[in-house]
Parts: C-alpha cells; structure tokens; sequence
C-alpha cells in the first residue's frame, strides 16, 4: 500500500483516497463544508486547506488525489491563516442569528467557526440579504444563512436524481433555488436538510419545534416500508418531533425518505386513546373490562370458522407472533398479512426476501425489473440502484412502466408474454443478462398479484437457478416486498397456504365471516355488511370507523419490537416515547382475552414472548445480520401461464398507511405532487 | 452582477420558427452527438434573436426540452452569463464600458449622457420605447475608449458630442455608422495626437 | 532616448491594422499559408521541439511554455479524442489585441490551429469568442469558409493528410471563462466555473478528453515561428522571454494602440514612442498596469527602467499578463480607479468558492469607501489582510487576479491612501452607503 505522511507521520492509504480522507486515517481531523463523502466532490468552500510539501500555495485536501510519498501538514501557520480566513469569508455574509435558528446546536458553521474563527468581527459594510425561496412542504429556506457549499444542489442531482435544484446568477449574488421555486419533487428531499451544514435549509414542519438538546434520542428502525431504515426518533415528553437517519452502509447509508422523516407528526394525531364499543351505531367511550367481555362472549359464540384475523403491515414480529398463537388458542385458521392476495411460496427464506441485499445492489451488473416499482414501493433501495447506475451505468430493463424511476431504464414489454420469452431464452435480453456475472431480477408484488403470479416466480427461479445465477457467491432472484411486516409474517406463516382452507379474500368478500379481528390493519379492500370488527390499533383511520369494538395500542415508536427488512435483515425497533391514553401493548391484550376465555396467560412477560417469537425466525436469529444465502437445496415447481399485463399497481406513496394518512405534512405533500403534475400537464 | 429580474409579463409559448429550427439543427452539429448540450449558449442567442433581443421563461422550457437538459440547468445558465436578457431591453440596447481603461478617458459623461437621453435608470426603456442602456465590464476595445456597444457594433472613440448624435441617432431610429469616431484606422496610433489635459476619471 | 524599434521585417503581424487586407488573397501575399504542408511533414515531434526551442510562451497571461503544454497532449490517440481549443475569450480590462489578430490576420490563426492541431493530435478545433466580439467573430467564419474553399482545412488539410474542422463558439458576457477550465465548462453548455485542478485539461479536457487551450496570439505566431524558425524568434528579446509581442497602450496616454514590439521593451519607450507620450507629459506619471487590470501597478519611479518582459515585471512584484499597459496619470485619483477595478472583479467572480465570492465584494466595499474618505487606517490594514485571504486560497487564479492589483495599490500608494483616512472606527459615524443593499431584491416581486 502508498504511503503519505501526515504531519511528519508516515502512514498506509488505499490507491484512490484523497488528502482528507488520509488525514481521516491518520486521526487528524480537517475541517470542511463543501466535502461530502457521499457527494461529488466540489471543494468549494476551501476550508479544507492543507500544507502540502512543494506547493507554494496551501492545497484543498478534499479534492486532491492521495499520492505515494506526499508530505502533509495540517497544523502549520499557514493552514491556520487560510483557515481563518475562510472562516471569516464564510461568515461575513452569513447572518449572526443563532439564536432563532434551527439548527442552532448541531451548525457546522457555528462549531467550526468557534475553533477556527475570529473572535469578532470585521464586515462593517451591510450583510446580503437574499430573499427566502420556496421549496415545498418539507424544506423551510432561509437563503441569507447560505453558504454556497452545493451539497443540497448536488444531492438532487445525484443522489436522489432529480436535477431541480440549481444556483443561478454568479458571485455574490449567486443563489441556490429549484426552478421558479417549484418544491422538489424527489421521495428524498428531506436529506437536503442534514445535508445543509447551516441553517438555510431546515425542516418545514419542525420549524421552531425544540433545540436540539432538548430531546431525547431513541435509536430506532423505520416501519413505512419494508426497507428498514435506520432512524433515530427525538422525542420531547410523549411527543414524536423528528425523526432522523442513522448511518447505515447496508441499508440506508445515511439517507431515509421523505416518509420516513416526516410521517411522525401523523403519530400525534388521530390517535386510539381509549377503548370504544359500538352501541346503536354509534362508538361510545367504554373501559378495558367491557371490551375484554364483550370480546371474549363474541368469541365464543362465533363458530371458529366464520373468525378471521388480519395483521397490518407496520407489525412486528412479536404482535404478529402473539396474535397468532392467540389465534390458534381460539383455534381459528383464517389468518392473513397480505393486503391482496398475490402468490407467496414460503418454504424457504430465499422466497420471499432481496437475496442480493441492498449493499449487492451496487455489484450488480444486470437489472431487471419484473413488475415493479423501486421508487415508491422502496424508495431507498431505488436510491441503491440510481447509485450503480450513476457509477458504472448499470443496463436497466423493465417489464412493465414504472414511469419516472429517476434513472433511465428500457421497457421490455408490458405482457407476461415478454416474460416467457426471457424465460425461454428468447428475448432481446437474453445476450446480456447470460453475459453479466451479477445479474438482478427484482419481482414486484404486483407481478405475484397476477394470475401468472406462481409461473412468473417460480419460473424465474427455476431459470436462474439454471443458469447458475442463484449460486454460493451470487443470488439474483429477489422479491421486492412492500410492508414492513411481510417477512415476519411470512416467517411465521401469518396466512392461509394455497392449499389450506378455501381463498382467505374470497370468503372475506363473500361475507363468509362473522367476526374479523384487525390488528393494525386498514389496508384491506373490503365493503362490511354484518361483521362484528374487532379493531386493535393506534389510530382511527379506515377500519377502527367501521368498527364494533376499537382496542388502542402503540404506534411504533412507543413499543420496542423486531422487525425483518426485506433483505432477510432482523432489527430491532425501541420505544421513544410512552403509548398515549389507555393503550395498551398488542400482545398483553391477547393476554387479557386469553385469560377471559381460557383463564390462562399466552405469555408471561416480555422475555418470554421474544424469546418465542425469535425461535420461530427463519434462518436467521441474530440481530444485524444477513440470512446465508441457502443455495444447496432448492426446491422447483411451476405455475400456470396466463396472457395478461403486467401493470404496476400504483400506490398513493404519501397516504399508504394509517400514520402517512394521519400525518398533516404527508396530506401536504401529496397536494403539492398532485399541483406539480397538473402544472405539468398544461406547462 | 446582481442577480437578474424575471419579467413580469411573460407570452405563454415560445416556439423557434421554422428557420431558426434549421439554425438549430446546424449548431448541433458543431458538436460531438452525444454532447447536445455545448449547444445552449448559441441556442440561448437565437432565441433572442427571435425574441427582440430578450429571453422569456417559456423559452428557457423550450430550450431544456430541446436539448434534454434539465430546465434549472437552462436558468442557471441564462442567469449566469450577463449576456442573456431576461426582460425586454430596446431595439436599440446600448452597452456603456465603464471599466477602468474606459473609464480612464471618460466613460463616466457617456453614462451622464445615456442618462439624460435614454433613461436615468439602466435596462429602462426610452420614452418613444426605442432604447434602453446599462453599464457593463471591459468589452475588450480599451484602446478605443471610451467606447459604447450598441447591439452588436462598436462605437469607438468617443467624445461627448458625438455620443450626443449618436444617441440621437437612435432615437430618431436612424443609427448611425458604427467605428471610431476620430476617423482613426483600427487600432493604429494616430499622429500627432497630443492632449493636454487629461480626462478626470468618474 | 535610444530608440530602437521592431524591424518591420521582424513583424509577425503585418496587417494588424488592416492597412493591406484581412482577405485570404492578401494574407497569402504576406506568407500565411506558404509551404503549411512542408511543416507538416516534419512531424510533431519537430513542430513541438521547434516551438520549444523558440521560448515562445503562452500568451494568454500565464506565460506557460507552449511547447511544453503541447508536450503534455497524450503522445497516441486513446479510446477519447483529443481537442486542440482556441482562447479567444479577451476579457481582461486593458486587453484588445486578440481582437485585432481575429479581425486582421484571422489566416495565421487558422494556419497556427491546424499546425496545433496536427501537434496535439486534435481533429477538431473549438475557438471559444467572447459574445460582445460578435463581429470578429463573423470575420473569423468568413476566413475558416474561405481556408475551406481552399482546402487548406477540413478533410486532409494542406495535402497534408490530416483533418481538421474549426468551431465557433461565443461566450455571453463571464470574464471568468478566459480561465481554460471555466471556458471548457462553458463549452459543454454549463456555468462557466473553473474546475479543480488536478486533473489538468491535456489530460481530462473538453468532454474529458486531452484538450490543450491557447491563446489566440499563441496560436497565431506558431505558423511564422516555424516557418523563420526557432533561431529566429528566440533571438528577439533575451532568453526564457523570447520573440514579439503585442502591446495594447490604453489609459492617460495621447495615442492609444495596439502595436507589436520586441518583448523586453523598455515601458517608457513603448509609452512615449507608440502611446505618444503620457498625456500631460512622462512627469505627469502616476502609475501604470504593466499586464491588463489583474497585475499589479507600477508606480512611475520603477516605470523610468522597467523593460516588459515575464521576468522583468516579476521582478518588480507584477508581471506581464496579456501586456495590456494601462497608463494612469496624476489627474487621476488612483484609488478610484483600483476600486472600479476591484468592482469590476466583484462583478464577474463566478460565486463557486468562498474566499473570491466573499471577498471580491469585500475589497471593492472597503475601496468605495476609502474613496469617499470613510475609511479608517485600520480598514485598509483589514483590507491588506483580505488581499492576503484570498490570494492562494481559491480554486482559480482569478483570485490572484483579484487580490493583486489591490495589493499593488497598496504596496505604492499606501502613504497616499493613509492620508485620506481617519482614525476613530467608522462605525460612529453616521454615514449612508446605498448601494450597499441590494435592495432591488428584496423589493421585486418575482426575483
Ligand atoms: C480569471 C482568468 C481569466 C483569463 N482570461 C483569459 C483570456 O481572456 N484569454 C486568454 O487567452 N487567457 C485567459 N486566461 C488564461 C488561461 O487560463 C490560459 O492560461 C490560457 O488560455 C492559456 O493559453 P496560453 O498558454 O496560450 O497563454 C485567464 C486566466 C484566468 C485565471
Ligand atoms: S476564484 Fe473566483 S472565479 Fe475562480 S473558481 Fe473561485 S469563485 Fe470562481
Ligand atoms: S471541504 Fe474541501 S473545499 Fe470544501
């Protein structure tokens, strides 16, 4: 390995490191604005200004190539002067408004400008003032407080692949803005926020909301989707008032959509604090005891085949645990996670996870896509694939249109009988994908929706499986799942196999059930008509209003729980703030009905619920980790073929859970998308 | 170079006519063919060409969808280059150097006049509509100075009275000839040219 | 005076005042074009050892050696083209010669692309114009047209068997893209900002392919250096700096012109010779800008000696730039003109890195005030500080460019300058300065 010295120290870097990134390694710490590591590299801001031997003039460490012998001094006067003087520069027109700025506390210009500044000022002329610009719901502007270093500008443009925002004008007068102050229309424009190390660009719907000592942090996982990212809830008293990213390099790195980050004021809203029984069509406030009778005599005057039971999709692994064996207590069967009935075959993990996992994204060298779409239904990982493709142009195919993805890719065809073709070794793209090493398919639930939903998965596994695409180093078959709860549930069989008792849809849409037991789930397409609705859940959205008797219980950000991402991945979620009101946790409820009907306990605390709910994980138990990828023994059937379309079935991105619904920022945003296309259309 | 005001009122559509879309077509070739976008500077002028000397937002749009680029990237660039009018200027737009070498012979009673003739504001359109004026860096004529652009000539060598009729000229809307205006032969060194006393700078 | 001046026969640039003709038929009876094809022959390693051997450096203001520069284009074509790309940009204040060699001589600066061009292994030469030069820059087409109908460009130019095709493109009013990054920026149709260095363009250039950028007149001497050879040129002026020059004498001067000299000229001969003398006469000499507004003045004591050359200016703490010799007299108020320069700086800095963005505006606020008698002696010890923050700091030279002639200011006429200055802090004085906000933002509507 070169090797550099840093401050007369010697030491090893690896080819292609810059400057800053090998002081980095040699402990020594350059300040900087501009630099990113997971931008381009601008060196604008010049705070990063190291001694380099032979140079007369001090050089931007950011941008310069590390090269073998190199002499670096970072502590010279020299280093000091320009520091300062960058500093001063920086904040000459930079308003001294602490104070009244939200990112007061966590400000890179305010941290660096107490070690490296002045201790006064010297600007007597007038500071610029730059008029505020508007960039949609999310991002509050306060442009006088810019400092020109680009990383917002550079982020839509790269990593979230929307080129809306720019700087216009030059010099001074330089200003950063999205065309004609149109509001970004990108799933991940709340980065630009973290991204911004001063406060120009800061949170719309957290403006003014607490400073940031304030509140307490909880290291959690987020439940939008099924990606898993990591977040950190800051919570003030019982109040959720932002959530943020946490680093990542496996799942989110340090990103997390704008879902994520602003669905959390739909957890103060709307919200199931007390228990309510229907009574002459009208939901009346009761206690716990009523409910738990009324239940319990319902219960057992229902014939256990005429109960069904339906999970929502932000469940963790230990509700949907305990609510099944509360379910096989009560020895009901008709059991279901899926939302729609598409077709799932959970004999082994490798079915129904991304066996490449996020990380693989970035080796693939093939993608197709098979009814599905990565910017909605995960929009992180879709970030994952715009990276490869900005990287080494990764060829993207596509059956069926997902319409903008953010990178460009090629419609194949929209019909399964493009699919049978690429099964069949006929189609255009066979040449390529046999030439690839890592190639990705990517399957969508709307693919599995169809029909041809058994042939397209088990026909596409059995393909690559021949063609040796699903081997020791490489899996390439990978089901794009949508809710944060599919896996878990599908570890533990939370649904009726094809071959069980009859079509769990139909007999719910036949109104074969009397009684329905909805935990969390409001997603389900469903017309009620005599069902006795049990409803147990956080917020009083599409089903608690149908419902007979409503159960309150924690969001996610007040219970801990496991999760399994879509990669197979399990982590745990913690608790930040207490359940509001009467609520109580979903599996100590069960309890309770539990001990009603059969005076006993399902589980005695806690410990012993995870602990049984952690046996029953497939594969994989250990937190953090990776499934092994199974390749040895894989077993092959085939489904039937139907002429159909492959449609991708859209989803209303901003509304597609209780808490987005609930959310005021959310109902904002999708307003704003629905202007923005209008706007398109005529303009 | 402050930041450039976007025109109040702006025409709905913008559309090259049938010659510029020849036009067009040529500059992209002077281009490799993967690089259509090098073409935005000239496209940006043919656009004023067509539009009174003037670029409207419909324009920019149409620009951006032409060469695929993003509309952003089009107003960064039209916001960039002090070059590209995004309000309307006059027919006849003078430009007044004021930079030191012009100013250095006088560039400051051209700006007096300009006031008084054209407009006391810059990029304000005369009374009869006809001019409009603004103040701009070296135009790359210092030996000529002080010296004044007027769309696309160069007025050389001038002093206040012929700046006067020159103005005039335009106002009346019968321009006349650009060049020195001492007679003088390009850049050549005139004989016998000795002044006393010198021009105090703005 | 001794006064000797350029040979007549020793000027490259006999038409530089179009007294013959710029038209093809004139320029081949002054030899633009004659034996192109034999030049060629000799193959790149010559031409590029020739223009070596010949000193000749740049032209642009940097004064880098050319012959090296072209050393540095990749010796094969690679999977990437190469592009030869002409500078033709003349944004600096004080400059205008380029402006005379597109318009009068545009024939050596097509015969020079194509000798580049085959040097650098480019097939494709891009001549990047200022806007405002919209004119010459018409004349310049009409010769490339006219050197094709002659085939002595396109398709195996000359016989030579090499081809080339030459561009057009016009800049739109940014003095910052005469710096050959921000020019190559402006070419792929972005903002014209410099890029950082490393890489170097005759590596990673224009579409990041080997690009060498030159100046106009670099380019235009080329053909006439290896047609009378390197002897020749390099026995004008003295070692390292070479050959002919244009001078552009602007300023207090009573005949203001564009003349070419041998470099190494003594200023004042160029002054009173050319320039017709200072106006006011040599003792009316306050100071003068030896290389367009970015190189520091000389006060008139230094300009008694001074020959104009690379070295020479360095020197005295300045250098040669473009040679555009700005002459300022005593009846004009010097800080006044330092701060329409420093205006001028603060008007085209690009706004991409801190140091020139902040402190071009910076300086000129100071200056303005300084000139209004507001400004105390601890603002222009501030304002040496600033000069000092923002030279070196930034990613391109137009920093340097911007702190230096104010530094020049400082350095000869800080006495003068103390005078006007008081002592107690500004601040208590009650004091009004408009144009410091830029109110008209705040007010419109839709800016
Ligand atoms: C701010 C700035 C402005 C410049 N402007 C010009 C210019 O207008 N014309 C020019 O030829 N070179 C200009 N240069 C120099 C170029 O960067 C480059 O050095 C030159 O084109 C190289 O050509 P040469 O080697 O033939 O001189 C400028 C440099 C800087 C830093
Ligand atoms: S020094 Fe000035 S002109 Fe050069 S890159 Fe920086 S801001 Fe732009
Ligand atoms: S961090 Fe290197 S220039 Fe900004």
């Amino acid at each position: 390995m070169p090797k550099i010295f840093i401050n007369n120290n010697e030491i090893e870097f690896k080819e292609g490191m810059t400057v800053l990134q090998a002081c980095e390694l040699a402990g020594v710490e350059i300040p900087r604005f501009c630099y990113h590591e997971r931008l381009s590299i601008a060196g604008n801001c010049r705070m990063c200004l190291v001694e380099m031997e032979k140079s007369a003039k001090p050089i931007a460490s950011c941008a310069m190539p590390a090269a073998e012998g190199m002499k670096i001094k970072t502590n010279t006067k020299m280093v000091e002067k320009a520091r300062k003087g960058v500093m001063e520069f920086l904040l000459v027109n930079h308003p001294l408004d602490c104070p009244v700025c939200d990112q007061g506390g966590e400000c890179d210009l305010q941290d660096q400008s107490l070690y490296y500044g002045f201790d006064g000022s010297r600007f007597k002329e007038n500071k610029r003032v730059v008029k505020d610009k508007y960039m949609g719901p999310l991002i509050k502007t306060q442009m006088t407080r810019c400092i020109h270093c680009t990383r917002c500008i550079r982020f839509a443009t790269e990593v979230a692949g929307v080129s809306e925002l720019g700087a216009i004008g030059r010099g001074e007068d330089m200003e950063i803005t999205t065309y004609l102050e149109k509001s970004m229309t990108s799933e991940l424009s709340g980065n630009v926020i973290d991204l911004c190390p001063v406060g120009a660009l800061t949170s719309k719907p957290y403006a003014f909301e607490a400073r940031p000592w304030e509140l307490k942090k909880t290291e959690s996982i987020d439940v939008m989707d099924a990606v898993g990212s990591n977040i950190r809830i800051d919570s003030y008293g019982w109040e959720v008032k932002r959530i943020l990213p946490r680093l990542n390099n496996s799942i989110n790195e340090e990103w997390i959509s704008d879902k994520t980050r602003y669905a959390c004021d739909g957890l103060l809203k709307q919200r199931l604090d007390k228990v309510y029984i229907r009574k002459e069509n009208q939901l009346v406030e009761a206690n716990w005891d009523d409910a738990i009778n009324l239940i319990s005599s319902k219960i057992k005057s229902t014939s256990s085949d005429k109960i069904a039971a339906h999970v929502g999709g932000l469940s963790s692994v230990e509700t949907i645990n305990s609510f099944k064996k509360f379910l096989e207590e009560i020895n009901v069967k008709n059991y279901e996670f899926r939302e729609k009935d598409f077709y799932v075959n959970s004999d082994q993990k490798m079915n129904y996870i991304f066996n490449s996992s996020i990380q693989g994204i970035e080796k693939a060298d093939f993608l197709l896509l098979v009814g599905a779409n990565p910017r909605h239904e995960a929009t992180i990982l879709n970030a994952r694939i715009r990276k490869n493709y900005l990287k080494n142009k990764l060829p993207i195919f596509s059956i069926g249109d997902p319409g903008d993805l953010t990178y460009p890719y090629k419609i194949v065809g929209n019909k399964t009988e493009d699919i049978q073709k690429i099964l069949d070794g006929k189609s255009e793209i066979n040449n390529l994908l046999k030439k690839s090493k890592n190639p990705l398919v990517i399957i969508g639930e709307s693919a599995l929706e169809l029909k041809s939903g058994k042939y397209i998965f088990e026909g596409f596994k059995e393909f690559l499986y021949k063609n040796r695409f699903i081997n020791e180093e490489w899996n390439s078959f990978n089901i794009l799942i949508q809710n944060a709860a599919t896996v878990g549930a599908l570890d533990l069989n939370f649904f009726n196999k094809p071959n069980g008792s009859g079509n769990f849809f139909d007999k719910l849409n036949n109104h074969n059930f009397d009684l329905l037991y909805l935990v969390g789930s409001d997603e389900l397409n469903f017309q009620k008509n005599n069902e006795f609705i049990i409803y147990q859940g956080s917020h009083g959205d599409r089903m608690a209003q149908i419902a007979d008797v409503i159960l309150p219980s924690p969001a996610y950000t007040e219970q801990n729980g496991f999760f399994i991402n879509l990669e197979g991945r399990l982590q745990k979620a913690f608790k930040a703030t207490n359940p509001i009101g009467n609520a109580k946790e979903d599996w100590k409820i069960f309890n309770l009905i539990v001990d009603k009907i059969k005076n006993k306990n399902l589980f005695i605390n806690y410990k012993t619920l995870i602990e049984d709910s952690l046996s029953k994980i497939k594969e994989n138990k250990n937190i953090d980790t990776l499934p092994e990828l199974q390749t040895k023994k894989i077993n092959l059937t085939s489904g039937n073929f139907y002429s159909e379309e492959v449609s991708i079935r859209p989803i209303d991105y901003y509304f597609s859970n209780p808490v987005a619904r609930a959310s005021k920022t959310m109902s904002d945003c999708r307003l704003e998308k629905i202007r923005n296309l209008e706007n398109r259309k005529t303009g | 170079m402050s930041l450039k005001k976007i025109h109040d009122n702006q025409p709905d559509k913008f559309e090259f006519t049938k010659a510029n879309l020849e036009l067009a077509d040529k500059i992209l070739k002077k281009y490799p063919s993967n690089q259509k976008k090098s073409a935005i500077m000239p496209l940006l002028y043919l656009v004023q060409n067509q539009n009174e000397n003037w670029i409207p937002l419909a324009a920019m749009k149409y620009i951006g969808k032409f060469l695929s680029m993003p509309y952003i990237n089009v107003y960064e660039i039209a916001t960039f280059y002090s070059m590209y009018n995004l309000a309307p200027v006059g027919k006849y737009f003078v430009q007044v150097c004021t930079t030191s070498p012009c100013a250095l012979r006088g560039a400051n009673k051209l700006v007096d006049i300009c006031k008084e003739k054209i407009s006391n504001n810059q990029n304000e359109l005369s009374q009869n509509k006809l001019c409009s004026w603004t103040e701009v860096e070296c135009l790359g004529a210092c030996i000529n100075a002080p010296m004044m652009q007027v769309n696309e000539d160069y007025y050389e060598d001038l002093d206040e009275t012929n700046t006067k009729k020159i103005l005039n000229s335009f106002l009346e809307d019968k321009p006349l000839k650009p060049g020195s205006y001492r007679n003088r032969n390009n850049s050549a060194p005139e004989k016998n040219q000795i002044l006393t006393n010198g021009h105090k700078n703005a | 005076m001794d006064i000797k001046m350029l040979k007549e026969e020793n000027k490259i640039f006999k038409n530089l005042y179009n007294e013959q003709g710029w038209e093809l038929e004139n320029a081949l009876k002054r030899n633009d074009w004659l034996d192109t094809k034999k030049i060629i022959d000799k193959g790149r390693d010559w031409i590029i050892n020739e223009i070596k051997a010949s000193e000749l450096r740049g032209r642009g203001g940097a004064g880098f050696s050319t012959g090296l520069k072209w050393s540095f284009a990749p010796k094969k074509v690679g999977s990437r083209p190469h592009y030869l790309v002409i500078n033709a940009d003349e944004s600096e204040p004080g400059t205008c010669k380029d402006r005379d060699i597109l318009r009068f001589e545009p024939q050596k600066l097509i015969e020079g692309c194509l000798i580049a061009s085959y040097a650098v292994n480019a097939k494709v030469c891009y001549v990047y114009i200022r806007g405002e030069y919209l004119n010459e820059g018409k004349r310049l087409q009409e010769a490339i047209d006219e050197a094709y109908s002659k085939n002595l460009i396109g398709k195996n130019a000359c016989n030579s068997g090499w081809d080339l095709d030459i561009y057009i493109h016009y800049g739109a009013g940014a003095y910052i893209c005469g710096e050959e990054t921000a020019l190559l920026e402006s070419l792929e149709g972005n903002k014209g900002q410099p890029r950082l260095k490393p890489p170097f363009p005759a590596l990673v250039g224009l579409y990041g392919c080997p690009t060498i950028v030159n100046n106009v007149e670099t380019i235009a001497v080329v053909p006439t250096i290896l047609r009378r050879g390197a002897k020749w040129f390099a026995s004008m002026g003295r070692p390292k700096n070479t050959g002919t020059k244009i001078f552009c004498i602007s300023g207090n001067v009573n005949t203001p012109c564009n003349v070419e000299e041998e470099m190494g000229i003594p200023l004042k001969e160029l002054i009173e010779k050319h320039g017709g003398g200072v106006i006011g006469g040599w003792k009316n000499l306050q100071a003068v800008i030896p290389g367009g507004s970015s190189m520091p003045m000389v006060p008139k004591d230094i300009c008694e000696t001074l020959k104009m050359d690379f070295d020479s200016l360095v020197e005295v703490k300045s250098g040669l730039g473009t040679a555009g010799v700005v002459v300022i007299n005593k009846d004009e108020d010097i800080v006044k003109c330092m701060a329409r320069i420093a205006r001028f700086y603060k008007h085209e800095s690009c706004g991409q890195c801190t140091p020139c963005r902040e402190g071009a505006g910076w300086m000129w606020r100071i200056l303005e005030r300084t000139v209004k008698g507001e400004a105390t002696h601890k603002d222009i010890d501030l304002l040496t500080d600033v000069t000092k923050q923002i030279e070196g700091h930034t990613i391109c030279a137009f920093g340097e460019g911007s702190a230096w002639p104010v530094q020049g200011l400082l350095r000869h006429f800080r006495k003068d300058i103390d005078k006007r200055c008081f002592s107690e802090p500004i601040i208590k004085k009650k004091r009004k300065i408009p144009y410091l906000i830029d109110q008209h933002k705040l007010e419109s509507k839709d800016a």
